[in-house]
């Protein structure tokens, strides 16, 4: 039995042996990362960590003999004092001491994390439920914009009752289980990036331990981060912040290239981006956007409005047979735009183009038995 | 009566307390059913309100006579005195909370949105630039037009601040045993405050009427009907039990040195009137 | 001619009879009995939450429940906990002690008291009555951050008036302290003599009536967000979500220091009965809680550092909340200090008070380091989170709640409590809840947030651990019913003293049980 042999290892683990190689399987402590500000956090993180071991060895040492020696069935007789200036003064002021000498390296740090200027490029996130969309807003990559979220085969797999376990997960994605998406954010190495971040319906943060912070993404309102990351390599993170009902199955991808390999990616990305252009300009048939419009609503509406259409009665209206879809093409344009202000429809408006917009309208209008209009990616744009 | 005024009287089993549960509850039952649609809801809420009235005509009524009796030694009025005195704190930081949203909206997150926060600013809201009074860069509500604070608003100072006095000159009254006086500036003090909810309630109509300022008015809006609209349920509830006292000291149930009911009356009068001084200042004038 | 109008002064008569004397009593004790039965099963209503929390996150994959329940389980766990189980525990052991304590007869507002507690049961029944609306219990974490709490479906109002009708609750239940204490004490009971569990709770009350309102205030802006086309939280109309969380938060961390302040004066009680010697350091110990409180209204912001606060305001809040490890280790200092030399042995209250004094203090540890902004900006909403709070709230205040239960149970009943199965309760529970929350930390910092259903594979094997440290610890509480039944159906007669070091007026000048009226003729202070 694996899950007991797992059991017994870590029991000893934890209450003896050292975090050493041996464990390495049983992450402990937090990760250096692989920026200037990950490595001072972890810094800080250890200090502070030490600093509370000695202090727990004096007061729990001291605890531990007075257990030891001052026990009634050693004969102990009481002693009766009950006060000591001069103690007082003193474990008020060595803490006093010890706490400044703490707020000195963390303020350091804090203002050199919270200091986006002279950045090298900037790229806005925006969360959305549950999803993570990434405009590049200057640079060489300006006007590529992605929208990221959890990869559909773990999609799949995370779905309650589908039988799996630790041992399958592992077999069938490693480490990577809820950790991929299936577009990531790719950033150039020995670049300051300056991140705006905002959200489109409700509070999400976006974090990534290897970089060394996490920030909230408001709706609303934008906040600044930063990051510079000199070593290639794909890191991983997830939202945090309670986002809802899929809050954990919103993973962040960052892969860091080098600055020749991200010039590569960036002209793949214009390429996309011009043919996409080029799309929104032409009348599509219907299959097609039907085809397209089915991969857009897997991506971004069935989480909420489920793959069949019928939604989650009480939160997620259905859309199969919804007068919406099978009504006039103005109504249901208008609320996928510019969403249902106080409910949990987000404005897609600023997350989907003119194409994907169509595609989503459409397939929506003549699938599930609804009987709808077509909507062409031409009507999206007289309308934005 | 055979209770001895020197020991501290400590009741023995009330009934009220548990209407006083129940009809709360059913209250907000109520309450809830109607914010959610459901028909009954209105009904429910009405019948769990006049449920508390019942509860509180029945409690108010057994300590009243309770305390008619002489059950009630010095130290027991002490405990009222001061329960209301936290009590009242209770709600000044109750007020406080709306204060703050106030306070914090103009001081930093409008600002924020306007432009100090220059990325907020550039990113989302770029066109936004109205200052205070806002509803917000999406016009939340429609265009609106504010509450001059010279008009009514003025006059509404006034009144409070004179019921203030003639409350404090009803107590002199009472104090010195004169009840026709007290209940005479009691009266006065009464008549000021309906006067003052009639005001209110005609400044009410003229925002939604002429002015286009409602509730949904963006954070202007919001602040704006919130603390004026609790604050004039404060001082519905403040000119109800005034009444009540005026009633109480006409049929003599306060001595010059025992009349806690009136004292406390008083204080809640007070408290109500200084948020309205806080709300002149941060609402209108600023 | 009414009961209450007629009823002679001299109280000398016992409880009525039958279902109706719980319903209406007036008597302190009776109403800490309710109280403090109240918070037993919520306890357990929110223990078996947990236990769904823990089953689901057993292993990796979602086997019991769909997310959206999960974070209902997680959302209500937390509020069923807080203002259901540990709150009420500490107003319940408020009303039974502090009237003894002080030599009062009763509490200074019978029927308030009364009114306090029948408020709970209707207000949790209309919490947990959510999880049978349209859409389910409340999901948006107990902290109900707009704008997702706003996505609530029918449940919404429901649940915002039950925080509404717990607040007045508390409220009451406050005031009613805060006057006991400060007019009802018997003469020559200074305010300086008075033992720290009545000190501690004087201050508890006044954080409490200054920071409900304010509770109350947020849910309501909530609300007529809602319903009421208000824009408090919302950037579109001018408001800020973000302001929501301030005010929260305003309540939010003195509503911690709720939690853990009469903890302080209970374990302040134990120690030096159980050490025979007085406690080190009275006045400092009442000058530390009372900085505590202060402190607590100036820190709020360190649950906010990764919002996007202006710098300033996120040095401003860090150094603040550093502040706090001073007080409270000069309460830790004086412990030992009364421990020190003194002559032990080492009973169920006083394990449970040793286990406190430990792992609160493993808790403030923890919480130290989150108080440092750009590490928070690692261990924020994660398991090291959830590691450090559990710390505080379980092996805090929970534990200081089964140590006056063990440690009063005999002067309530008469009857001393089972002492072998004390010991196993209090080693069994001790040993499964670290196995329980320890691990916490390790995943919190390897990466793993809160507030999630499944997660990556290499969070494991930590979280199988914790699950079944989890099981262990919440199954070892049936012991703790069963010693309390057993204590109150019978058993060893208790003395009135019941510790060989006790000391204080329930103590020295009441019988174990005490008489239904305690104090009529106010008691000798010596
Ligand atoms: C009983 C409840 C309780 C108590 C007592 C505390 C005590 C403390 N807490 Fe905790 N806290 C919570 C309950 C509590 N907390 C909860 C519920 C949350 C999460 C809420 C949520 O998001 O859902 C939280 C979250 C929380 C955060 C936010 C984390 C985040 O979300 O990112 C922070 C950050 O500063 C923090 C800090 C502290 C500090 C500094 C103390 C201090 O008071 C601790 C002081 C004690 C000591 C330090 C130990 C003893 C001292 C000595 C032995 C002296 C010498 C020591 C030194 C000089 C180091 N807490
Ligand atoms: C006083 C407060 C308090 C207490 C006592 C507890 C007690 C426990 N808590 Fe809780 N918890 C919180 C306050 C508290 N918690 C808060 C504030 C949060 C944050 C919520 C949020 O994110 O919004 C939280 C969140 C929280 C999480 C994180 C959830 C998430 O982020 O998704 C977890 C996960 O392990 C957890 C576990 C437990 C466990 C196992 C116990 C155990 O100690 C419980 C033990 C008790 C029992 C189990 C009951 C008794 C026994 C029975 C019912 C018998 C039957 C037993 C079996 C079937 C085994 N809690
Ligand atoms: C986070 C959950 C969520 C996601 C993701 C989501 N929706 Fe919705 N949607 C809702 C909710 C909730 C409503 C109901 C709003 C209301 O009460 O008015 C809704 C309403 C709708 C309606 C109107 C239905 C009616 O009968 O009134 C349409 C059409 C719609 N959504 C389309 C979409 C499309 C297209 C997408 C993806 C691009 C999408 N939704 C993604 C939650 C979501
Ligand atoms: Cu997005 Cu959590
Ligand atoms: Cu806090």
């Amino acid at each position: 039995m694996r899950a007991f042999k797992n059991w017994l290892v870590a029991v000893v683990g934890a209450t003896g042996l050292s975090a050493g190689s041996a464990f390495a399987d049983y992450a402990l402590n937090m990760r250096e990362g692989v920026t200037a500000t990950s490595q001072a956090n972890y810094e800080i993180h250890m200090i502070i960590f030490w600093v509370c071991v000695a202090i727990g060895i004096v007061v729990f040492g001291a605890m531990i003999y007075s257990m030891i020696a001052h026990r009634k069935s050693k004969g102990a007789v009481a002693a009766q004092f009950h006060e000591s200036t001069l103690m007082e003064i003193v474990w008020t002021v060595i803490p006093i001491v010890i706490l400044i000498s703490m707020a000195i390296p963390a303020t350091k740090t804090l203002l050199a994390m919270e200091d986006t200027s002279n950045a090298d490029m900037t790229i806005k996130v925006t969360g959305v439920q549950w999803k993570w969309k990434y405009d590049y807003v200057d640079g060489a990559a300006e006007g590529v914009s992605i929208i990221s979220s959890l990869h559909p085969d773990h999609n799949e797999a995370r779905l309650l009752k589908t039988g799996q376990t630790t041992e399958s997960l592992r077999a069938q994605f490693g480490d990577q289980y809820l950790l991929d998406v299936d577009n990531p954010l790719v950033i150039p190495t020995g670049q300051k990036i300056r991140f705006l971040l905002t959200a489109a319906d409700v509070i999400h943060a976006w974090w990534v331990p290897d970089l060394g912070w996490k920030k909230d993404a408001i709706p609303g309102f934008v906040n600044e981060a930063w990051t510079k990351v000199d070593k290639p390599g794909v890191y991983r993170g997830q939202c945090a912040e309670l986002c809802g009902k899929d809050h954990g199955f919103m993973p962040i991808v960052v892969v860091a290239k080098d600055p020749a390999d991200y010039a590569k990616w960036v002209e793949s990305q214009k390429g996309a981006a011009a043919d996409a252009a080029a799309a929104a300009d032409r009348v599509w048939m219907k299959d097609e956007l039907i085809a397209k419009g089915e991969k857009v609503y897997n991506t971004n509406c069935a989480a909420c409005h489920q793959a069949n259409g019928a939604g989650l009665p009480g939160a997620f209206p259905a859309i199969a047979g919804s007068a919406i879809a099978n009504g006039a093409a103005a109504a249901h344009v208008d609320t996928v735009m510019n969403g249902r202000a106080g409910t949990a429809m987000a404005a897609y408006k600023s997350i989907l183009n003119d194409v994907d917009m169509a595609a989503v309208l459409t397939f929506q209008r003549n699938s599930w038995g609804n009987s709808g209009s077509v909507i062409q990616p031409a009507d999206i744009k007289a309308v934005r | 009566m055979s209770h001895s005024a020197d020991s501290y009287y400590v009741p023995h089993g009330s009934h009220w307390p548990i209407v006083a549960s129940v009809a709360l509850t059913t209250s907000v039952v109520g309450a809830a059913m109607w914010f959610n649609g459901t028909g009954s809801g209105p009904m429910v809420m009405l019948l769990g309100l006049a449920m508390t009235f019942f509860m509180m005509y029945g409690w108010f009524g057994t300590t009243v006579r309770e305390s008619l009796k002489g059950m009630y030694n010095e130290q027991v009025d002490r405990s009222f005195r001061q329960g209301m005195m936290w009590f009242i704190f209770s709600e000044v930081m109750f007020f406080a909370a709306f204060f703050g949203a106030l306070f914090y909206a103009r001081v930093l997150s409008v600002p924020w949105l306007l432009g100090e926060d220059v990325s907020t600013h550039l990113t989302l809201w770029s066109g936004f630039t109205e200052t205070w009074p806002t509803n917000g860069p999406n016009n939340v509500g429609g265009e609106f037009q504010t509450m001059g604070a010279w008009g009514i608003p003025a006059i509404n100072t006034l009144l409070l601040l004179t019921s203030g006095v003639t409350l404090t000159i009803s107590h002199w009254a009472l104090k010195a045993g004169d009840k026709s006086k007290t209940v005479l500036w009691l009266a006065a003090t009464v008549a000021l405050g309906a006067i003052f909810l009639g005001f209110q309630a005609y400044e009410y109509i003229h925002a939604y009427g002429d002015l286009n300022l409602t509730l949904g008015s963006g954070i202007y809006g919001s602040t704006f009907f919130m603390l004026t609209g609790f604050h004039g349920f404060h001082v519905t509830i403040g000119t109800v039990m005034l009444f009540v006292i005026m009633l109480r000291a006409n049929k003599a149930h306060f001595t010059h040195e025992n009349h806690f009911a009136f004292e406390a009356v008083a204080w809640y009068w007070h408290f109500v009137d200084v948020v309205w001084l806080g709300l002149f200042i941060f609402v209108y004038v600023l | 001619m009414s009961h209450e109008a007629t009823h002679d002064g001299h109280d000398d008569h016992g409880p009525a009879k039958g279902l109706m004397r719980w319903v209406t009593t007036t008597n302190h004790k009776d109403i800490g009995t309710l109280y403090l039965l109240f918070a037993l099963v919520m306890f357990f209503i929110g223990g078996a939450m947990a236990m769904v929390i823990r089953a689901e996150l057993f292993q990796p994959g979602l086997q019991v429940v769909d997310p959206q329940f999960f974070n209902s389980m997680t959302t209500v766990h937390a509020l069923v906990m807080i203002f259901g189980a540990v709150m009420p525990a500490f107003t319940g052991l408020a009303n039974w002690l502090i009237p003894m304590q002080i030599g009062a007869p009763d509490m200074a507002l019978p029927r308030m008291n009364n009114f306090s507690f029948w408020i709970l049961p209707f207000a949790f029944s209309l919490l947990l009555s959510t999880f049978f609306m349209e859409g389910g219990g409340p999901a948006g974490g107990w902290t109900i951050y707009p704008p997702l709490s706003l996505q609530m479906g029918d449940g919404f109002p429901f649940m915002i008036f039950a925080i509404h009708l717990a607040g007045i609750s508390s409220i009451m239940g406050s005031i009613n302290v805060v006057v006991t204490i400060l007019n009802m004490r018997a003469p020559g009971m200074t305010l300086m003599k008075m033992p720290l569990f009545v000190w501690t709770w004087l201050i508890t009350a006044y954080l409490l009536i200054a920071t409900m309102p304010v509770l109350a205030g947020a849910v309501t802006m909530l609300l007529t967000d809602k319903f009421a086309a208000t824009s408090f939280f919302s950037a579109a109309g001018g408001g800020d979500p973000v302001m929501y969380q301030h005010i929260f938060w305003f309540f939010g961390h003195p509503e911690v220091y709720i939690l853990i302040l009469p903890a302080f004066g209970i374990v302040s009680a134990i120690v030096p009965t159980f050490a025979r010697k007085p406690l080190f350091g009275y006045s400092s110990m009442v000058y530390a809680t009372a900085s505590i409180a202060f402190l607590s209204f100036i820190v709020w912001a360190h649950h906010m550092f990764t919002v996007g606060m202006p710098v300033v305001g996120e040095l401003f809040f860090m150094y603040a909340t550093m502040m706090i490890a001073v007080p409270t280790g000069v309460k830790v200092f004086n412990w030992v200090s009364t421990m020190w030399k003194g002559s032990m042995t080492f009973e169920t209250p006083m394990l449970f008070a040793i286990g406190f004094i430990m792992m609160f203090t493993l808790g403030g540890f923890s919480g130290l380091m989150l108080a440092i902004a750009p590490a928070d900006f690692q261990y924020h909403d994660t398991y090291f989170v959830v590691a450090h709070f559990h710390y505080v709230l379980v092996t805090g205040a929970i534990y200081s709640i089964m140590a006056a239960a063990y440690y009063w149970l005999p002067k309530w009943t008469g009857n001393m409590y089972d002492e072998t199965l004390g010991k196993w309760h209090f080693w069994i529970s001790t040993i499964s809840v670290n196995v329980l929350f320890f691990p916490q930390h390790f995943l919190g910092l390897a990466g793993m947030p809160r507030r999630i259903p499944d997660y990556a594979v290499q969070f494991a094997d930590w979280n199988m651990i914790s699950s079944i440290g989890g099981f262990v610890f919440g199954l070892s509480q049936l012991m703790f019913v069963v010693v309390i039944y057993k204590a109150i159906k019978g058993g060893k007669k208790a003395t009135d003293q019941v510790w060989e070091g006790a000391t204080g007026l329930e103590f020295e000048q009441l019988s174990s049980p005490p008489p239904y009226h305690s104090f009529n003729e106010a008691p000798v202070i010596k």
